[in-house]
């Protein structure tokens, strides 16, 4: 085991600076994830407000039932991801293992279904600008624009979601070899922040991309 | 300690919530609100995303330097999309005045033919 | 301090501890990560300067001396991409920020140091990709990129040049970052946030411009490099899309970039001004919020670079009047210093000189902004020579002036030695007679009528071009001659003791240079900042 000296890094004086700094680090870079996404949701907002009609139309073509399934999928994974950084807070290892497990499982199915069955989905339907589109119907320029922003949006998503599942098998690997206890888990409680970000992003993404234009 | 453990009961109720929320959003859609869909949408969206920024992400509990980065971030973003949507739609607001076409029909009759 | 001590410094200092290459390309220390990027951007300010003397060569005929068109376009590309975010943008904050926030906040570290070198390994990154595109042929978009002639139309390296940029972009994230924790939470024992230097405050309101801006230009550059991919249409027209678009997201970070370019070096002066008047600052409070005024509402304004792309012209009312707004936190800026010389003890070593030159030139390049905020004015000079001249006089009589005065207040801090204030004090009037020759008939030149990024202009022109290339080759004197007496001061320099300008801040209570943990003891702060007054006593005292 560690002693208590190497918990704190030598530029701090001791855990609790430690604690806030990393804390208040992961919500600035949070912010920063905020603009980058921001930048889309800007360029969303301008076509979805030129060319409503067209967007409405291009939101029927996606299964608002898998998207719902999705985000229901990704709620859930930050439940199991707040239960991790509780257990790492507890000192429980078991009980972090499982949680980082399940967090990582319920991300996969989230990736496996967006990638193996609504993009190939789109693929073979010919929805995909620049690679497969065909569809024919009025103003598919800008039908084709949403589609643009859909795999746009929801691929920048899908990439932030990759990146995390990375973090989490290394902190899954760190768990195993019981690296965290209750004095040293600032690591998971900041991918936590990371993990429930990216599910905020996605609880925007649901309603803007699957549910426009109401379906009655 | 100035971490905060959350009881574990608040993440069930959380939880709870969000589904519920999830499930009210995926079938208002179904509802024909006309403008108000978009509106309904987009604040249950920020709900659900409340509640997991204040009990998941612990922003309750946090020092308020933390919501401050937030809520800068949602202030610049929102200057961002409001200045940007205002340009786009502000672009053909007003026709031409009307004096000028009165100036030009006197000077050149025939190019006001091809006038807006 | 005796002149007759042997130039070897005895104690163990963060220079002399470890001479490996790996201690160097492995450190976490701020102060060597401040040299790695000093290194880094002397050279890319070298690249970029290669193509501007190339361009105003060029310009020395009518018809073009030198290159083609086509060239014409690589090179001023290359020169505003280099200048703006590899040399502009890093420079006081990655050089200057990474060395002296931490001492001036009494810390040992920034917060995340490894973080820190990850950031100077990104930039590398970044300018490897932008440095492989000037060789593999260049790019021609302009700085800019606009849309669709990146988009669409262009056959060039515009995606290594994007990306390039991109990469870089999350250096600038990642230290605004560090020094944005850091200064919240690693300030010493008494030092509440009105006993800060203005350095630390200018650090901090550049770095909420890192983090709230660099992200947008990071996804517009994103967006330029799939829609050259997939062709989809984002920028298009002919698809629907709005090629403004683009420019909104462009500029909603490149405006506030251009005050992340210039806080930083007037928080040097602020610095400066005190030490070399042995004064207080006129009005700390109004120029510690002034620069965060500025960031603030220089997020506001961005539209003034697009009032006749066919932005709207009611958008254009609003940004021109909010553009007349971010003017006035500067000009307090400008009154305080003035107002810190009146009756100051005012002595003229090479950074008060910077300094100086610094307020005059500033000031003119503020106020020539004014002119082109107005919409009406506008019309005529945009995309003109005048332009040109507005944001050199910034960024070059400004913010170089302040990276010039600061790397020779800080030098004795970071190497233990002292330069020749003589050759010093002569470069820098060779840098502000050059300046000026190079960059004050690019106004008329504007008012003139004379566009901006072509390589061939009418003759009428000939004369105040001739005289600008005249004036550029003073300036590159000038550039030159401190690189010579710098590194001679290295080795044969006179050592430079713990205090040679008798300043007040932290910076100056702890050795030169510094130990690698900066102090020996936490230092305990008990006073407001350019507490020159009580010095002046303590030394008659002595």
């Amino acid at each position: 085991m560690h002693n208590s000296q190497a918990v704190v890094a030598e530029q701090f004086d001791d855990r609790v600076q430690q604690h806030e700094a990393a804390s208040l680090g992961m919500w600035i870079f949070l912010a920063t994830e905020i603009m980058f996404f921001g930048g889309l949701f800007t360029g969303y907002t301008v076509y979805r407000n030129l060319y409503t009609t067209a967007f409405e139309t291009g939101s029927h073509l996606l299964n608002a039932r898998i998207g719902a399934l999705n985000t229901a999928i990704l709620i859930a994974s930050s439940l199991t991801m707040a239960l991790a950084v509780h257990s790492a807070q507890t000192g429980k290892r078991a009980k972090l293992i499982f949680f980082i497990i399940s967090t990582m499982c319920l991300g996969a199915a989230f990736l496996l279904i967006k990638f193996f069955f609504e993009w190939t989905h789109d693929y073979a339907e010919g929805f995909v600008p620049g690679l497969h589109f065909t569809y024919a119907g009025p103003h598919a320029s800008h039908v084709a624009l949403f589609m643009c922003f859909y795999f746009i949006m929801t691929g920048v998503h899908a990439l932030h979601m990759v990146a995390g599942e990375g973090v989490l098998t290394v902190l899954l690997i760190m768990a195993w070899r019981g690296r965290f206890n209750q004095e040293r888990y600032n690591a998971i409680e900041m991918m936590g922040l990371y993990w429930h970000f990216v599910d905020i992003v996605w609880i925007f993404l649901f309603p803007l991309l699957y549910l426009l234009g109401a379906r009655f | 300690m100035s971490e905060h453990i959350a009881p574990l009961k608040i993440y069930f109720f959380v939880f709870v919530a969000l589904m519920v929320l999830t499930l009210l959003t995926w079938r208002i859609s179904y509802i024909d609100l006309g403008q108000w869909n978009t509106v309904v949408a987009l604040l249950i969206a920020v709900c659900k995303a409340s509640l997991v920024a204040a009990f998941f992400m612990h922003l309750r509990w946090s020092a308020s330097v933390m919501r401050l980065v937030l809520f800068a971030a949602i202030f610049w973003l929102s200057i961002l999309i409001s200045l940007t949507i205002g340009d786009i739609f502000s672009r053909h607001v007003l026709p031409q005045p009307q004096s000028w076409h009165a100036a030009a029909a006197i000077t050149n009759p025939s190019a006001t033919a091809q006038g807006r | 301090m005796s002149s007759q001590e042997i130039a070897i410094e005895p104690k163990l200092n963060y220079l002399n501890c470890d001479y490996s290459i790996k201690s160097w390309l492995l450190t976490t220390d701020h102060k060597r990560i401040a040299w790695l990027y000093m290194m880094a951007i002397t050279f890319f300010f070298t690249v970029g300067g290669i193509a501007a003397t190339l361009m105003r060569l060029n310009l020395l005929e009518p018809q073009g001396l030198l290159v083609e068109p086509e060239t014409y376009n690589k090179l001023f590309s290359i020169h505003g991409i280099i200048m703006v975010f590899f040399f502009l943008v890093p420079s006081i904050p990655a050089v200057m920020g990474n060395f002296l926030l931490p001492m001036m906040l009494g810390a040992r570290d920034v917060a995340f140091p490894k973080l820190n070198l990850l950031s100077w390994y990104i930039f590398m990154t970044g300018g490897s990709l932008v440095l492989y595109t000037v060789i593999a042929g260049g790019v021609d978009t302009g700085w800019t990129f606009y849309t669709p002639l990146s988009t669409l139309y262009l056959n060039t390296h515009v995606m290594a040049a994007a990306g390039g940029v991109f990469i870089a972009g999350f250096s600038s994230i990642l230290t605004g970052l560090n020094f944005v924790v850091t200064i919240h939470k690693m300030r010493a024992p008494g030092l509440t946030w009105f006993r800060l230097p203005l350095f630390v405050w200018a650090m901090y309101a550049a770095s909420i411009i890192f983090i709230i801006g660099t992200p947008v230009i990071a996804i517009s550059l994103f967006l330029i490099v799939v829609e050259r991919i997939f062709h989809v249409g984002i920028f298009d027209p002919s698809l629907g899309g709005d090629p403004i678009l683009f420019q909104h997201l462009f500029w909603f970070y490149s405006h506030p970039a251009v005050y992340v370019m210039i806080l930083p070096s007037m928080g040097v002066i602020s610095e400066l001004i005190t030490a070399f008047s042995r004064k207080r600052i006129f009005g700390y409070h109004f120029v510690a919020f002034s620069s965060v005024a500025i960031a603030a509402i220089g997020f506001l304004v961005w539209g003034h670079h697009m009032f006749i792309s066919g932005q709207s012209v009611y958008a254009g009312l609003v940004f021109s009047a909010l553009s007349m707004a971010v003017a006035i936190p500067s000009a307090v800026k400008v009154f305080n210093w003035t107002a810190t010389l009146y009756k100051g003890s005012i002595s003229y070593e090479a950074p008060m000189l910077y300094a100086l030159g610094f307020i005059g030139l500033f000031t003119i390049g503020g106020l020539t902004g004014l002119y082109l905020a107005t919409t009406g004015l506008d019309q005529h000079v945009h995309d003109t020579y005048f332009v040109i001249a507005h944001f050199h006089y910034i960024m070059v009589g400004g913010a170089v002036m302040g990276y010039l005065g600061g790397i020779h207040y800080w030098w004795p801090k970071m190497t233990g030695r002292l330069y020749p204030d003589g050759w010093a004090r002569v470069a820098a009037i060779i840098v502000f007679v050059g300046f000026n020759l190079t960059f004050f008939p690019q106004f008329i030149l504007g008012y003139l009528g004379m566009p901006r990024r072509y390589a061939v202009y009418p003759p009428e022109f000939h004369t105040l071009n001739v005289i600008s290339t005249a004036g550029a080759s003073i300036l590159g004197l000038g550039y030159v001659i401190p690189l010579i007496y710098l590194a001679w001061s290295l080795r044969y320099g006179p050592i430079a003791g713990p205090n040679p300008w008798k300043a007040t801040g932290l910076e100056w209570t702890t050795s030169s240079p510094p130990p690698t943990h900066n102090f020996e003891e936490t230092p305990i702060v008990t006073e407001e900042p350019y507490r020159y007054d009580r010095l002046a006593e303590e030394i008659h005292v002595a």
